[in-house]
C-alpha cells in the first residue's frame, strides 16, 4: 500500500510536468492536443542522444551524480533536450497547427495532433527501433526504506522527485510573483482579452510551445530514467496525462500540476485492488469520476 | 481467375463494411462537428455484443445465448448506442474537447477489458464459438461469401439512404445549424446539448452494425480487431472522402481500404525480412501523413460537402 | 465645435471573409463627449467596437484615430495608440487577484506603475478592499469597475466600451454608466454600445442608431430622446417614456 504511494508519488510528478504544458496549450488554442504525451517520447530520446554525445566527446562526463544512475553528461543532456523539445513543439506548431487554425479549421486541429502523433510515435520506433532502451544498463539497487511492509526507493527516484518539485516551486513562483507569469494564466484563461490587454498572442503561443516541450521532455527524461524508454511512452502516458488536466480543471495550471500526482497517486492505489491488466483503464476510470462528481475538475470554471 | 473474383468479394465485403463505419461517422463528425476519438469502442461493441449474443454457449466464458441471428445484430448496435450514451451524456454539455478525450479514453478501455476480462470476452484470444447464420444452407465456401456480400451492400446502401434523407430532414439542418453556430441555435429553443447526443448515439449505432457484420463474416473477433488503429482508418477515410458528404464517406472508405491492403502488401512483399517488423510503423507513418496532408492541402475532402438548400432557403441576391 | 477623436470611414467588416455584417458603417467621436451607438439585436453594434479594437478584419473603408490610420491594427497594440477596449462579458481575468489583474493592465507601465496602482485603487475602493480576493468572486457590478480600471491603467485617450451595464442591477447598471460618464472630465473620450437605451441616451451627448449593419440615424443623445419615430422604428417599438 505505502509502495504503491510512493510510486504514484513518482509517476504522479512526471504526469504534472506533461500536463501543465498541456492545459496551457489546450486552454489557450482550444483544442485537444493528442500529440502532447509524443513530446515526451521526443525529451526522452533526445537526451539519449545527447548523453552518447557528450560521453563521446568529453568522457570525464561519463561519471555518475554520486548514488544516482545518471550521468553527468545526461544532466547535460537533459537540458539540451529540453531546448530541441521545445523547439520541435514550435516548429510543429508553425507546420501543422498554425496552418490549420488560420484555415479557420479550428475544429480539425484534433484530427491533425492525432495524425502528428501517429507520425512522431512511428518515426522514432522507424530511427531508434522498437525495442526498449535505459540510460543505464547499470543496476542500481534501491534502498530498502522499511522491511516490513517491504519499502523501496530507488536513490534516482527521490532526485527525480526532489527535481520536480524544485520546478514546480520555480514555476509556482513565476505565476504567482510575476507580471509574465500573470500574462501567461491571463492568456491561459482568456486569450482574446489577454490581447485585448496588450499581450501579443503571437509571441505567446511560441512561449507557451517551448515551456510545454520544456517541462514535457523534463518528463520524459524522468519517465525513461525510472521504467523504461521506448516509442510508445507517448501512446501509454497520453490518457494519464489527459486525465490529469481534466482533474485539475482545463486551462489550470495549479489545477494540471495537482491533477497530475492525483492522477498518480490514484492510478497506483487502484492496482492494489485491481489487477494489474486493467492498469491502462485506470485514468479513464478517473475521468468519468471528474465528469460525473466534478465536471469542471477542481479549478476549471464553466466556460464553452 | 476464381481467385481474383473472390478476393474482390472479400475486398469489397470489408471495404463496405468500413463504409457503413465511416458513414456512421460522418453523422457525427460531418453533418455536426462532434469528434469521435473512440470508433473502435463502438465498432467493438457491435462485433462484441453480435458474438455473445448469437454465439453457442461456452465453457469459460459468458455469452453463447444462441438469439436469432438479427436480434443478435441489433443487440450488438444496441450495445454500442448505450457506450455511447454513456459517454454523450457526461461529456456533451461540455467543451468539445472532452468528448475527444472521453472517447479516446473509452476505446482504450473497451480494448483493455476485452483483453483482461476472459470471463467476458475470451480474453486475448479471442471470441470463437459463433456459427455464422444460413451456414448449413449456403456452406463455407464461395457461395457464402457472395451472398454475405450481397447483405452487406444492401445494408451498407440503407445506411447511405436513411443518413441522405435524415441530412435533408429539419433535423438534419439544426445539425449543421449547431455545428457552425450553437449560439444561434440554441436562441431558437433547440438544446444543442440533446440534438448533439442523438446524433452521437445513431452514428454510433452505426458503427455497431459495421462491427457486428465484420465479426459476423470473421465468425471470431478479439482485441486485435478494435485497436486504435482502426479509428485511425476511419478517420482517413472519411477526412479523404469529405466530411459532411455521405457520398464522399463511402468512396474515401473503399479509396484508403485499397491504398491501405495494398501497402500492407507491398511492404510484406518487397521490405527486407529483417525490416519485416517496421512495416506497420511505416503504414502508421503514411496514414498519419494522409490524415495530416488532406487537412493542409484539401480540408474539404476529394468530394466536398454540398451544402443543402431548402426549398425556400433559395440564396437571396 | 467639431473635434473628432475617432472617425469610421464607411466600413465593411466581418468575422467570416465574404460575409459581411457591417455594410459601409460611418462614425464620428468626438474628445471628451460620450456616443453611444445603439440599435437592435443583431444591428452589428458590438462588431463596430470590435472592428475598431482590430478584433474584427475590416475589408472595406478606413478608421482613424486622431488622424491616425488605425484601421486593422493588432489588438495588443491599442494601448500604445491611447486606445482601450472593455469587452462586454468575460472582460476580467477570473482566476487572476483583483490586484495582479491591474498589476497585468500596468505591467508596460514601468517605474510608475506602483503609483498609478495607487490611483487606481484610490478611484476605486471596492476594488481597494478585495484587493488579494480571486476577479471571479466580484459581483458584477464590481467586475464593470475592474474591468474599467483595467482599462484605464494604460491612460487612454479613448475607451470602447461593448454594453458595459448588461445583466447588472439597475441600481449597478447606473453606477457603472455614471462612472462612464464622469470619466469625459479628465478629457477622456467614449464609445459605448448599449442596450439599455433610455440610460445612454440621458448620459451621452451623441448617439448613433445602427440597424442589420447599417448607420440608421444619428443625432444629438437629447434630441433622439424625445423622439417617439425614432424610437418605434429603430427601437423594435419600445416606447422611450421619460422617468422609466
Amino acid at each position: 500500500m505505502i509502495q504503491h504511494l510512493i510510486d504514484g508519488i513518482l509517476i504522479g510528478a512526471i504526469l504534472s510536468l506533461g500536463a501543465t504544458g498541456l492545459t496551457m496549450v489546450m486552454h489557450m488554442l482550444r483544442f485537444a492536443n493528442f500529440s502532447h504525451a509524443e513530446l515526451l517520447s521526443i525529451g526522452a530520446y533526445s537526451a539519449l542522444v545527447f548523453e552518447q554525445l557528450f560521453k563521446a566527446v568529453l568522457p570525464f562526463t561519463a561519471g555518475t551524480i554520486g548514488p544516482l544512475s545518471m550521468t553527468w553528461a545526461l544532466a547535460v543532456a537533459m537540458i539540451a533536450s529540453m531546448a530541441v523539445t521545445g523547439a520541435s513543439a514550435v516548429l510543429f506548431d508553425k507546420l501543422i497547427f498554425k496552418r490549420v487554425r488560420e484555415k479557420g479549421e479550428e475544429l480539425s486541429m484534433v484530427f491533425a495532433s492525432f495524425g502528428l502523433a501517429l507520425i512522431i510515435r512511428n518515426v522514432i520506433g522507424l530511427v531508434f527501433g522498437l525495442q526498449t532502451q535505459l540510460f543505464s544498463k547499470d543496476i542500481i539497487f534501491a534502498t530498502v526504506l522499511s522491511r516490513d511492509p517491504l519499502i523501496m526507493v530507488k536513490p534516482d527516484q527521490i532526485a527525480v522527485l526532489a527535481i520536480t518539485l524544485l520546478i514546480i516551486f520555480a514555476l509556482h513562483l513565476i505565476l504567482s510573483r510575476t507580471t509574465y507569469g500573470y500574462a501567461l494564466r491571463a492568456v491561459a484563461e482568456n486569450p482574446s482579452l489577454a490581447q485585448v490587454n496588450g499581450i501579443n498572442l503571437q509571441r505567446m503561443i511560441v512561449t507557451v510551445w517551448l515551456i510545454g516541450g520544456g517541462l514535457a521532455a523534463l518528463a520524459g527524461v524522468f519517465y525513461g530514467l525510472t521504467n523504461q524508454i521506448s516509442p510508445v511512452i507517448g501512446r501509454d502516458l497520453v490518457l494519464p496525462v489527459f486525465a490529469a488536466t481534466i482533474v485539475g480543471g482545463l486551462g489550470s495550471i495549479y489545477g494540471a500540476l495537482l491533477g497530475g500526482f492525483i492522477v498518480g497517486i490514484a492510478a497506483n492505489l487502484a492496482l492494489t485492488v485491481l489487477p494489474s491488466g486493467y492498469s491502462p483503464s485506470v485514468p479513464f476510470l478517473i475521468i468519468l469520476a471528474v465528469l460525473l462528481v466534478r465536471p469542471h475538475g477542481l479549478f476549471g470554471e464553466e466556460r464553452q | 481467375m476464381t481467385g481474383i473474383i473472390s478476393y474482390l468479394v472479400f475486398f469489397t465485403t470489408m471495404a463496405s463494411i468500413l463504409a457503413i463505419a465511416t458513414l456512421g461517422l460522418n453523422l457525427q463528425w460531418g453533418n455536426t462537428g462532434l469528434f469521435n476519438g473512440g470508433v473502435a469502442a463502438f465498432f467493438g461493441a457491435g462485433a462484441y455484443g453480435t458474438l455473445l449474443l448469437g454465439g453457442t454457449s461456452q465453457e469459460d466464458h459468458l455469452g453463447g445465448f444462441e438469439l436469432p441471428y438479427v436480434v443478435a445484430l441489433a443487440g450488438g448496435m444496441a450495445a454500442a448506442g448505450i457506450l455511447a450514451w454513456v459517454v454523450g451524456v457526461l461529456t456533451l454539455r461540455m467543451r468539445r474537447d472532452y468528448l475527444a478525450i472521453s472517447t479516446f479514453g473509452m476505446a482504450i478501455v473497451f480494448e483493455n477489458v476485452m483483453r483482461n476480462a476472459e470471463w467476458l470476452s475470451g480474453g486475448a484470444k479471442g471470441l470463437r464459438g459463433f456459427e455464422r447464420p444460413l451456414r448449413d444452407a449456403l456452406g463455407d465456401g464461395f457461395a457464402y461469401n457472395a451472398a454475405f456480400l450481397a447483405v452487406v451492400l444492401v445494408l451498407l446502401f440503407a445506411t447511405y439512404r436513411f443518413l441522405q434523407v435524415l441530412v435533408r430532414s429539419p433535423f438534419g439542418r439544426l445539425l449543421r445549424a449547431i455545428r457552425e453556430d450553437e449560439t444561434a441555435a440554441r436562441s431558437l429553443g433547440k438544446s444543442p446539448a440533446r440534438v448533439r447526443l442523438t446524433a452521437f448515439v445513431t452514428g454510433s449505432v452505426i458503427m455497431g452494425l459495421a462491427g457486428g457484420l465484420y465479426a459476423t463474416f470473421y465468425a471470431f473477433v478479439s482485441p486485435q480487431d478494435v485497436l486504435p488503429t482502426l479509428t485511425f482508418q476511419i478517420w482517413a477515410m472519411l477526412i479523404v472522402g469529405g466530411a459532411g458528404n455521405n457520398r464522399g464517406a463511402v468512396f474515401g472508405a473503399f479509396l484508403i481500404w485499397a491504398a491501405w491492403t495494398a501497402s500492407g502488401w507491398l511492404l510484406s512483399r518487397f521490405a527486407p525480412v529483417d525490416a519485416q517488423i517496421y512495416t506497420g510503423s511505416i503504414q502508421y507513418v503514411l496514414i498519419g501523413l494522409v490524415i495530416v496532408g488532406m487537412l493542409l492541402w484539401r480540408p474539404q475532402g476529394l468530394l466536398p460537402e454540398r451544402l443543402v438548400i431548402s426549398q425556400s432557403g433559395q440564396a437571396p441576391s | 465645435m467639431d473635434d473628432a477623436v475617432l472617425e469610421v470611414k464607411s466600413i465593411t467588416a466581418g468575422y467570416v471573409p465574404d460575409l459581411p455584417i457591417l455594410h459601409g458603417v460611418s462614425m464620428k467621436a468626438n474628445r471628451g463627449e460620450v456616443t453611444v451607438i445603439i440599435g437592435p439585436n443583431g444591428a452589428g453594434k458590438s462588431t463596430l467596437v470590435k472592428a475598431i479594437a482590430g478584433l474584427v478584419p475590416v475589408s472595406e473603408g478606413a478608421i482613424l484615430h486622431e488622424t491616425v490610420d488605425i484601421t486593422n491594427i493588432r489588438p495588443d497594440q491599442m494601448a500604445m495608440h491611447g486606445i482601450a477596449y472593455v469587452p462586454q462579458i468575460d472582460n476580467i481575468f477570473r482566476s487572476l487577484t483583483i490586484r495582479q489583474n491591474l498589476e497585468l493592465a500596468l505591467r508596460h507601465s514601468g517605474k510608475e506603475g506602483p503609483a498609478k496602482l495607487a490611483t487606481l485603487l484610490d478611484q476605486f475602493p471596492a476594488l481597494r478592499d478585495k484587493q488579494t480576493a480571486r476577479a471571479g468572486s466580484l459581483s458584477g457590478g464590481q467586475k464593470q469597475f475592474l474591468a474599467v480600471a483595467m482599462a484605464l491603467a494604460t491612460s487612454p485617450r479613448l475607451i470602447l466600451m461593448d454594453e458595459p451595464s448588461a445583466g447588472l442591477s439597475p441600481k449597478a447598471a447606473q453606477e457603472v454608466l455614471e462612472l462612464t460618464k464622469s470619466l469625459t472630465e479628465a478629457g477622456v473620450s467614449i464609445l459605448l454600445v448599449e442596450q439599455n437605451v433610455n440610460q445612454a441616451l440621458r448620459l451621452a451627448d451623441h448617439c448613433y442608431i445602427l440597424a442589420e449593419g447599417s448607420n440608421q440615424t444619428d443625432g444629438k443623445a437629447s434630441e433622439l430622446l424625445g423622439n417617439q419615430v425614432v424610437a418605434d422604428i429603430y427601437l423594435g417599438g419600445r416606447r422611450l417614456r421619460a422617468g422609466q
